[in-house]
């Protein structure tokens, strides 16, 4: 029978650590909005110890300690920037997923600006490189072609331009 | 209309601005997978928020090696009072490389550089234990049951050593067991620069 409920829970227990990132229902806070609000303040900022997760998808200690004081500022009415901020002065903007537009990360934001001007640029100068396409032949050039590569095509159109 | 035989020397220099592009990157990763292997860079290590700036506000219950001894509180407020580089070093009994830097923190206490320790959610049993066992490099250790003060750090695991300067402001932060190349290269330079 134990090991029957044990299939059975443990694929429920498994889908719920999927549907939900936070791994203890505990750690949820129990107003709904206030919740959602740390849900979302948490997938903002980054694990430290993991490096590409987010602290709310971290199973880290310290994602979790982390997870639980960002519960407690939220409980206390901060503002998100201001929860952000306290994250911020101890572990350095690196902990934003989302970096600030500051002079360290100009050239960060402005890359896609940057590679498409770079694209734009290189089409221009394509364009204005390759010469217009040679005027059309004049019929003594075509009448000169058909003779030299004896090609009935042109032979057939030489009348046409005379 | 007559072709050059060979293109014009600005469509070679185009064509060769890539390749040199793409060059000049190879050489750089191949450069930092050397240093990576040297130990002199890690691609995982963050800069300290702290650096700086003054140590974070702390004060933690003590854990007292003496037997009998009574722990008194362990405080930034002792470390201010103190007026001298030294050394703040997180620990815990659990972490492996923490036994490992205990050597080079004793060579360092020996040569007269007061350091910290704080023990980094542990049970103060078992960092008295470790402490027995291994040897006890510090002047004070503080307990950080909850990594609370850690957080304050901004520490992203055990071991991590900082850098405080006379006027308790933060210098420099080791993330990882520190050795003997560490000390020489990073450490000394920072706490004789900072005296």
């Amino acid at each position: 029978v134990r090991r029957a409920a044990l299939c059975f829970t443990l694929p429920l227990l498994l889908f719920a650590a999927g549907a939900s990132a936070v791994s203890d229902p505990r750690e949820m806070l129990l107003n709904r909005p206030d919740e959602l609000r740390a849900e979302a303040l948490g997938r903002q900022l980054r694990c430290l110890v993991c490096q590409n997760e987010s602290i709310e998808a971290s199973d880290a200690d310290l994602a979790r300690d982390l997870r639980h004081i960002i519960r407690d500022h939220v409980k206390a009415g901060e503002s998100d920037r201001k929860i952000t901020d306290w994250m911020v002065v101890r572990y350095g903007t690196f902990i934003r997923l989302r970096p600030p537009f500051d002079a360290q990360t100009l050239l960060l934001w402005l890359a896609p600006v940057l590679a498409l001007a770079t694209g734009a640029a290189g089409v221009l100068l394509l364009r204005r490189r390759n010469p217009e396409s040679p005027p059309p032949l004049t019929g003594e050039e075509r009448g000169r072609l058909a003779h030299l590569i004896g090609c009935r095509s042109l032979e057939d159109n030489r009348d046409v331009s005379r | 209309m007559s072709f050059p035989i060979s293109p014009p020397l600005s469509r070679r220099l185009l064509l060769l601005a890539p390749l040199a592009g793409a060059g000049l990157g190879c050489a750089a990763a191949l450069e930092l997978l050397f240093r990576m292997r040297q130990g002199t860079y890690d691609p995982r290590g963050l800069p300290s928020a702290l650096i700086g700036g003054s140590l974070p506000d702390f004060a933690l219950p003590g854990i007292s090696l003496a037997e009998g001894g009574v722990p008194s509180e362990v405080t930034s407020a002792q470390m201010q009072a103190a007026h001298r580089p030294a050394l703040l070093n997180f620990f815990a009994s659990w972490c492996v490389p923490c036994v490992e830097e205990v050597p080079v923190l004793m060579q360092l206490k020996a040569s007269g550089v007061p350091i910290y320790g704080i023990a980094y959610k542990d049970k103060p049993a078992a960092t008295t234990e470790f402490l027995h066992r291994n040897g006890n490099p510090y002047s004070l250790i503080g307990s950080d049951r909850t990594g609370e003060v850690a957080i304050d750090f901004g520490l992203y695991g055990v071991p991590e050593t900082y850098v405080v300067d006379a006027g308790c402001i933060v210098r420099l932060r080791c993330a990882g067991a520190i050795n003997m190349a560490t000390v020489r290269d990073s450490i000394l330079p920072s706490l004789k620069a900072h005296l």
